[in-house]
C-alpha cells in the first residue's frame, strides 16, 4: 500500500499537482461550503515527484464536471484530476484549458456588457495557453491574471 | 461574398474583399446620397435605429440613409447614456425590436453590446458604436474617404495625431488601414501614444508604424493627416492640457510645410484641435467625410438586407 498521508478515501477525486499556494482557490471554485457532508481534505506544500512542490484535494463521494474541471485549468493549469472508486484509481486525466472558456470567468472590464445583468455567459477566446491569455468575445478586451476573476 | 443578413459588429469580423465590396457599392451611391438621383431600394422595409447613448451624427446618417433608400426607421434616441432602459435588459430589448424591424442599429454605452445583441437577434445587427469598444462604420466611412480622396490606400503616408491611447476611433483605423498597405505614422504625446497591443497587432501583420511626438516632424511626408481631439480628462494639470493640445494644432502655418494634396480628416467634433482658418482651404475634407457617412451607410444597409437599386 502507498504512502497515504491522509486516510485513503473509497469513494471520490483527487486533484493532484496543483500549483503550490493554489488549492484554496480551487476549493473555492469546487463549492467547498459549509453545506458539504463529505469529507475534504487538503494537503500544501506537499513534494512531488515531478518537480518541486504541490497541493493536493482530496474530496470524498463526489465526481467533477466538466465546467468545474476548466475552471481548476485556469488556475491550476498542471493539476491532474484521478478519480477513486473503490479505493483504486479508475480514471486519470490532466486538466485541459478549453479554446473557448465559457461562462467559467468574469470580464476584468467593468465596462463590459457581459457584467451588467444580462442573460448571457461570458465567452473568451484563449489565445495563448502559457501564460494564459484570454480575450473577451464581447468586449474585445485581453484579460491577464484571470485566477482571480474564475467565477 | 454575401452580405444578406450578415452581422457588422467588428471591423476585424470583415474581410478586405468585403470592405471593398461596401467601399464599391458606396461610391454608386454617392448621387443617391446627395439626392442627385433617387431610389426606392429598401422600400417596405424598416430600419430599427437603438441609441442608448447620445450620438448626433451617426444617428442622423442612419436616417439620412435608410430614407434616401426609399426605407423607413422607427427609433430608441435615449439623450442620457444613464439612462439605459432601466428595468429591461438589452437581450430583452433587441428580441422586441426585432419584432418590428428588418435591421437593427445600435449604438449603446457598453463594451460588446452589439455582440450580444447580434446573439440574440436573427436579423441583422449593425454597430454604431458600443462604449469604447468598435465603432466599424466609422472606420470604413474614413477608408472610403481616404480611398476618395487621396486616390486609394496603399503606400500613402496616413498619420495619425491626437489621443491615439483612447480614441475608439484610431485602433481600428490604424487597423484597417494597415491590412489596405498604408504606410502608417503616429504622433501623439508619450501618455497618449498608440497601445502596444495595436502595434503588435500591426508588425504581426509586417507593419512597422513610425512613432513620433512632433507633428512638424512628420507633416511634410503626409498625403493624409487624421486629426482626432486630446481630452482634457485624460490631464490631472490643466496648464499641461493646454500646452500638449497646443503643440498638436493644425493651422495654415503647419500647413505651409505640408504637401499640396495633402487631405485633413477628423472624426468630428473638433473642440480647438483645426483651427477654422483650415476650413477654406483645398486640403479640409472633415466634413466631405461627415456626409460619406451617408452612402457608406446607405451600402451597408443595402448589404445586409439585400436590395437592388
Ligand atoms: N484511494 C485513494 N484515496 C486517496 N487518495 C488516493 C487514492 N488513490 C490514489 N490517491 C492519490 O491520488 C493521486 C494520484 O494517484 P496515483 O495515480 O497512484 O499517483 P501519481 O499520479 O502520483 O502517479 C496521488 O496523490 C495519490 O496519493
Ligand atoms: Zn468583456
Amino acid at each position: 500500500m502507498k504512502d497515504f498521508r491522509v486516510t485513503p478515501i473509497r469513494n471520490g477525486t483527487v486533484i493532484d499537482h496543483i500549483d503550490c499556494g493554489q488549492a484554496l482557490k480551487v476549493l473555492r471554485i469546487i463549492g467547498i461550503t459549509d453545506s458539504v457532508r463529505s469529507t475534504v481534505s487538503v494537503l500544501l506544500h506537499v513534494p512531488s515527484k515531478k518537480d518541486g512542490w504541490k497541493d493536493v484535494i482530496k474530496v470524498e463521494d463526489r465526481e467533477l464536471d466538466t465546467k468545474e474541471v476548466d475552471k481548476i485549468s485556469l488556475i491550476a493549469p498542471k493539476a491532474t484530476i484521478n478519480i477513486i472508486r473503490d479505493f483504486n484509481v479508475a480514471e486519470k486525466f490532466n486538466v485541459k484549458l478549453p479554446d473557448v472558456a465559457k461562462g467559467i470567468v468574469r470580464c476584468g472590464n467593468p465596462n463590459c456588457i457581459t457584467n451588467m445583468d444580462e442573460p448571457v455567459e461570458t465567452e473568451f477566446i484563449v489565445e495563448s495557453k502559457d501564460p494564459i491569455v484570454l480575450r473577451c468575445l464581447y468586449c474585445d478586451r485581453i484579460q491577464e491574471d484571470v485566477a482571480d476573476r474564475v467565477v | 461574398m454575401s452580405f444578406k443578413g450578415a452581422d457588422v459588429v467588428s471591423i476585424r469580423d470583415l474581410s478586405r474583399e468585403q470592405i471593398e465590396q461596401v467601399m464599391d457599392l458606396a461610391e454608386e451611391l454617392v448621387p443617391y446620397a446627395t439626392g442627385e438621383k433617387s431610389t426606392r431600394a429598401m422600400e417596405g422595409k424598416i430600419l430599427g435605429n437603438l441609441f442608448f447613448e447620445p450620438s448626433t451624427r451617426t444617428r442622423l446618417s442612419f436616417e439620412t440613409a435608410m430614407l434616401r433608400l426609399g426605407g423607413r426607421f422607427i427609433e430608441i434616441a435615449q439623450p442620457q447614456s444613464s439612462s439605459v432602459v432601466k428595468g429591461e435588459t438589452l437581450a430583452d430589448t433587441i428580441r422586441m425590436v426585432e419584432g418590428y424591424a428588418d435591421a437593427i442599429v445600435l449604438r449603446h454605452p457598453h463594451e460588446g453590446a452589439a455582440r450580444l445583441a447580434a446573439k440574440y437577434c436573427s436579423k441583422p445587427v449593425i454597430n454604431a458604436g458600443d462604449g469604447a469598444g468598435q465603432h466599424p462604420t466609422q472606420t470604413i466611412l474614413d477608408l472610403f474617404t481616404i480611398r476618395q480622396q487621396a486616390n486609394g490606400i496603399a503606400d500613402k503616408n496616413v498619420v495619425l495625431v491626437g489621443d491615439l491611447k483612447y480614441g475608439r476611433t484610431a485602433h481600428s483605423l490604424a487597423e484597417a488601414l494597415g491590412m489596405f498597405g498604408a504606410n502608417l505614422m503616429f504622433v501623439a504625446p508619450p501618455l497618449l501614444q498608440m497601445p502596444k497591443e495595436t502595434i503588435k497587432h500591426l508588425e504581426k501583420n509586417g507593419i512597422t508604424p513610425r512613432l513620433s511626438s512632433s507633428l512638424e516632424e512628420v507633416i511634410s511626408d503626409a498625403d493624409i493627416l487624421y486629426v482626432t481631439r486630446i481630452q482634457r480628462e485624460r490631464f490631472p494639470d490643466p496648464a499641461e492640457y493646454i500646452k500638449v493640445a497646443g503643440s498638436y494644432r493644425v493651422d495654415n502655418a503647419l500647413l505651409r510645410e505640408a504637401k499640396k494634396d495633402l487631405v485633413i480628416m477628423h472624426p468630428l467634433p473638433r473642440v480647438d484641435e483645426i483651427a477654422p482658418e483650415v476650413d477654406h482651404t483645398d486640403n479640409a475634407k472633415y466634413f466631405h467625410q461627415a456626409f460619406n457617412g451617408v452612402p457608406v451607410r446607405m451600402a451597408l444597409i443595402m448589404l445586409v438586407l439585400g436590395g437592388e437599386l
